[in-house]
């Protein structure tokens, strides 16, 4: 393992606000859940897809803050 | 800072930091590399966590292609077996699928699904105060609109379309709601 450029409070920092983002995204990713749960047993399939993809995205974007993980 | 960088405690073989073994890394004696750590951990957790709400998500949409119900038309009752501010019970679109027949007046006739909307209860017609109540949790549902009027139910209870010919009594279709 290579020793890290950042010393261990600037690793800590860069982990804080990748936390912050991912956890705005799950926080977002329930409340999509559970809407499009409602919409679903309501019989309001239109809603379905869109949210899907949202969510994959939402998922994405935070797969790809894993890669920035120090 | 110069104290960011010391190793508060020495390694046994005394090699730096980033030459030791994963493990060694991953569970540290020092305070302030341990919450690193575990910060760094949590922040994985939070993204598998994602990952279950996207996969939650999909199954949603695997639902969706399979309950899209053809309308199949189903005798329920004849008129004159439901006697004014009765209500009878009979099963729509399947047999799993217990409804309500209520007569409010002469000709006026409303169906629900008798499964609450909050955890499936079955419901109980109270037509002398024009609702149907659930008793597992306290909820109440006005048997006019079959819209939740207390308790913990939010959605109405899925309304089933009526056909009245030759004084029988037909479920056309199931009308899922979400107002």
């Amino acid at each position: 393992m290579r020793p890290s450029p950042q010393t261990r409070s600037q690793r800590l920092s860069i982990i804080y606000g990748i936390l912050s983002v991912v956890v705005i995204l799950v926080v977002m990713q329930l409340w999509l859940l559970t809407a499009t749960m409602n919409a679903f047993l309501g019989g309001n399939h239109n809603i379905v897809w869109p949210a899907a993809l949202a969510s994959v995205t939402c998922l994405g974007l935070n797969v790809g803050l894993l890669r920035y993980l120090v | 800072m110069e104290y960011e960088n010391t190793q508060l405690t020495t390694f046994p073989d005394g090699l730096p930091e980033h030459e030791q073994p994963k493990w060694r890394r991953d569970f540290p004696i020092d305070v302030p590399a341990d919450e690193y750590g575990a910060r760094r951990d949590f922040t994985k957790f939070m993204v598998l966590t994602s990952l279950a709400f996207a996969c939650g998500q999909l199954w949603i949409v695997f639902l969706s292609f399979f309950r899209r119900r053809a309308p199949v038309e189903k005798r329920i009752a004849a008129v004159t077996d439901v006697k004014i501010g009765q209500a009878v019970s009979f099963h729509y679109p399947t047999d799993r699928d217990p409804c309500l027949l209520i007569r409010q007046s002469e000709d006026v006739f409303q169906a629900y699904s008798s499964q609450c909307t909050h955890l499936m209860c079955p419901v109980r017609p109270d037509l002398t105060h024009n609702r149907l109540h659930c008793p597992c949790h306290e909820g109440y549902f006005d048997a006019a609109t079959g819209r939740p009027t207390a308790g913990p139910p939010r959605r109405p209870l899925p309304r089933i379309h009526l056909r009245i010919d030759r004084g029988v009594v037909y479920a056309t279709a199931v009308e899922d709601r979400t107002l």
